[in-house]
């Protein structure tokens, strides 16, 4: 049977025919529903780990235990989970171990663009990366297939194209895997299992040993494969970037590589001297060509393709005819557009957000704010402008620390979602208390891991597979490390937030502010929806509502005839009846849901 | 048929550009031809920009077309017609849904909004073949005025075919199949009705 898949949904149903077992992931864009897919086949345990890190030991402990399993998360996630990738490739596993790294070329969710291959060769393990739905099933099954024989936890690497485009898999069944009877207990096997220097330097030459092997396999592995046309250009490519080259190249020759790291260099070698020019066609960074230029052979790449962004035909195209690959009039024509200067769209705080009073305080007390990732992270967004600084997952507690340890003479504020919190926000927040520093730091309670688009948490009480578990609460969790300045206030309380925070930041001690509400998008928070409605006569123009970027508030094509000002307009389809802009309203201009 | 045909749907987050262009590429794969889909969708869950990719061909490699590639623009909004305008070919068919969904950047911030002038001439000086639709209209004169992305895909569905576009005439039923395999049973009748809407204001 044929059916449309994206690339993520092709991973969790190659992982489901494989006969994976144990699957954990922390949700991250582009590879979130690669377990929300796994997660509701049948004879699949999957779920929510609280950071990509735990996602790891967690798969690493079930194929330990002979079960084979997955960690999936997006590529800045395996910074976080380095330090397991590392060791696992140390060990090896007893049942398949495949970890996919789901890469973002052009940031479109990401804050950097890595190239994730770069951390197969650095762990000494194989990189095998999809070109469309299909390999990205068949590549999964082949995945678990080498590490067992191998003994290598093997990565998959895709990249938002390939995660979040469909195309056609053919559907198979599901093989369940079992290892042999003798193999079913735990491993008792410290010198391959436990890390001790001892151990470790025995395995390291081990280590080294099996990528060698693999780039043997490499040679005949079926997804990497010449296809031959004009021998006058040869082209070496992987991942998204084939179908790009196929496209704009149709008659070239390819060599088509499914496995990126360790490379086949006979086949490398033969596929160079068949062609003429070689040329290789990758997004990012040089990872092929500086190898195959390292096996001497003379090729281009990034001296016609970019480094920075994502590639697609066009780019590929245009950058072939700078560099003469192609003639002039091979480009499309394109239509005169003279759109003038458009109105940008940047994304924002939906209405009814429960972030945006926090922002609003936080923006009219002009403190300095350390943020987080999270759609909190839009808080930074004029007119809002309250988020000064956001690098990575957890990061905001440690920098308003290191800030007031450095002897800022304001007080810092950390600003960090429920979800982000439990993934790396803990041990930072320990740390304050630790080493005593005045930051202020703000728990942005949704109820939900929001910006991926709604994934359970610690903080849910359901789990990924829709089990109730135990609620994680935060004011307990937070009192017993040591914090004793601690306040839960309804986000939409915009004067009991700007109160608390005033008397926090007044403080010589840490304090936690936790802000709780649901998203406005999530079931209990839709229910309330209710418009509100600007009250004409009332008011005069003033704009202060307009300073909480509402989207749901408009210009009003009507002025206040003393002011000339355009009045408030709110547009009731997308109004959810939060009331940040009625309480803050100075005229009560705007009314109240119960009004 | 030319090889390929490249469709590009551009929209607000929330108006039902995801469900369109899945139903898109499953019609092409009904119809026998190989379709990918491919779709950015931004950071913010509600009122951010949502482009999505649709190919057909007897061939299809790469998941999206270029600037200058672009068959068929279908857009849910003014602004974002006129921001994915570039990518269409010369006298390529354009579909738009006349609404404005005005960005915080305008309500709240200094920015204008394109006039219906401005739009009618940029898009007149690309191509000959564009459909204005009023689809929110027509979609609460149907009951629902969130099926207006059907609306859209009639019209749509009706200029390839009149245009013979895919080389084939497309079933009416093979939309209507895909369509009504993608919406919940009760919406079924009110979404073959929406497509219908959309199919006459080209057909007529």
């Amino acid at each position: 049977m044929i059916q449309l898949l994206s690339g993520d949904e092709a991973v969790a149903r190659g992982a489901w025919e494989a006969g994976v077992t144990v699957a954990s992931a922390y949700p991250g864009t582009p590879s979130t529903e690669i377990l929300e897919t796994l997660a509701r086949f049948p004879n699949v345990y999957a779920e929510w780990a609280t950071n990509e890190k735990v996602a790891v030991d967690v798969a690493i402990g079930a194929a330990y235990a002979g079960k084979r399993s997955l960690a999936a998360m997006k590529h800045v996630g395996l910074n976080v989970a380095a330090d397991s990738l590392m060791y696992a490739a140390m060990t090896g596993i007893e049942a398949g171990l495949v970890i996919v790294s789901a890469d973002d070329p052009a940031m479109h969710s990401s804050q950097n663009e890595q190239d994730n291959r770069t951390l197969a060769r650095f762990a000494r393990i194989p990189c095998l990366e999809p070109t469309d739905s299909q390999e990205a099933k068949d590549l999964t099954i082949a995945a678990f297939g080498l590490s067992e024989r191998f003994d290598t936890p093997v990565m998959l690497r895709l990249t938002t194209r390939i995660c979040h485009s469909t195309s056609a898999v053919e559907l198979g069944d599901r093989i369940e895997h079992s290892l042999p009877p003798a193999a079913r207990q735990f491993p008792r096997n410290p010198a391959k299992y436990v890390m001790v220097p001892g151990n470790a330097v025995k395995r390291h030459p081990i280590i080294e040993q099996r990528i060698i092997d693999i780039a043997k396999f490499a040679e005949t592995f079926p997804y990497n494969r010449i296809e031959n046309g004009d021998k006058s250009l040869g082209i070496i490519t992987g991942g998204v970037a084939y179908q790009y080259a196929r496209e704009v190249f149709p008659k070239a020759s390819f060599l088509h590589l499914g496995m990126t790291w360790p490379l086949p260099q006979e086949l490398i070698q033969r596929f160079a001297a068949s062609v003429d020019r070689v040329i290789v066609i990758e997004e990012l960074d040089p990872f092929i060509e500086e190898a195959v230029r390292l096996m001497g052979i003379s090729a281009d790449g990034k001296n016609i393709f970019p480094l920075i962004g994502e590639l697609d035909p066009g780019v590929v195209r245009d950058c072939a005819i700078k560099a003469g690959l192609l003639p002039e009039d091979s480009r499309p024509q394109r239509v005169q557009v003279e759109t003038g200067a458009l109105p940008s769209r940047p994304p924002v705080l939906c209405p009814g957000c429960p972030h945006r009073s926090t922002f609003y305080v936080l923006n009219k007390l002009k403190v300095p704010v350390n943020g987080d990732i999270g759609c909190y992270t839009l808080g930074l967004v004029p007119p809002l402008s309250a988020i000064h600084t956001c690098g990575c997952m957890g990061a905001s507690i440690g920098v308003a620390h290191g800030a007031m340890k450095a002897g800022s003479s304001e007080r810092h504020v950390a600003v960090i979602g429920d979800s982000t919190f439990f993934h790396t926000g803990i041990p930072a927040l320990i740390n304050v208390v630790y080493n005593q520093s005045p930051v202020v730091t703000v728990i942005m309670d949704n109820r939900i891991t929001g910006m991926t688009g709604h994934q359970e948490n610690p903080a849910t009480g359901r789990t990924l597979q829709g089990k109730e578990t135990t609620e994680v609460e935060f004011e307990p969790l937070v009192r017993a490390i040591g914090i004793k300045h601690v306040k839960t206030v309804e986000a939409f309380r915009v004067e009991e937030v700007e109160k608390t925070l005033k008397e926090f930041l007044q403080l010589d001690e840490p304090s936690v502010l936790i802000t709780r509400e649901p998203c406005a998008l999530l079931p209990e928070g839709r229910k309330r929806w209710v418009p509100l409605e600007v009250i004409n006569e009332k008011c005069n123009g003033c704009s202060l509502c307009f300073r909480i970027g509402c989207p749901a508030i408009l210009k009003s094509d009507e002025l206040d005839e003393r002011y000339q000002r355009p009045k408030a307009l709110i547009d009731s389809g997308l109004c959810t009846g939060c009331e940040i802009c009625a309480q803050i309203c100075p005229r009560d201009a705007i009314t109240f849901r119960n009004q | 048929m030319n090889e390929t045909i490249n469709f590009l749907l551009a929209g607000v987050g929330g108006q039902g550009t995801i469900l369109a262009s899945d139903v898109l590429v499953n019609v092409g794969l009904a119809a026998g031809y190989q379709a990918k889909q491919a779709e950015v969708h931004g950071m913010s869950q509600r009122g951010g920009r949502v482009t999505s990719h649709v190919r057909w061909g007897k061939v299809v490699y790469s998941p999206i077309a270029g600037v200058g590639e672009i068959d068929v623009l279908l857009s849910f909004e003014k602004a974002e017609a006129l921001r994915n305008l570039h990518m269409l070919r010369p006298d390529g068919l354009a579909v738009v849904n006349m609404e404005a969904i005005e960005p915080v950047t305008v309500t709240s911030g200094g920015q204008t909004y394109p006039t219906d002038d401005h739009l009618l001439a940029a898009f007149a000086k690309a191509t000959s073949h564009v459909v204005y639709v009023h689809g929110a209209e027509i979609a609460t004169k149907l009951g629902n005025a969130r099926v207006a992305n059907v609306v859209l895909l009639g019209a749509l569905a009706a200029q390839v075919d009149k245009l013979g576009m895919a080389g084939m005439r497309l079933s009416f039923d093979i939309w209507v199949d895909v369509i009504g395999g993608r919406v919940p049973q009760k919406y079924i009748e009110l979404n073959k009705k929406a497509f219908m809407a959309g199919w006459e204001i080209v057909k007529k």
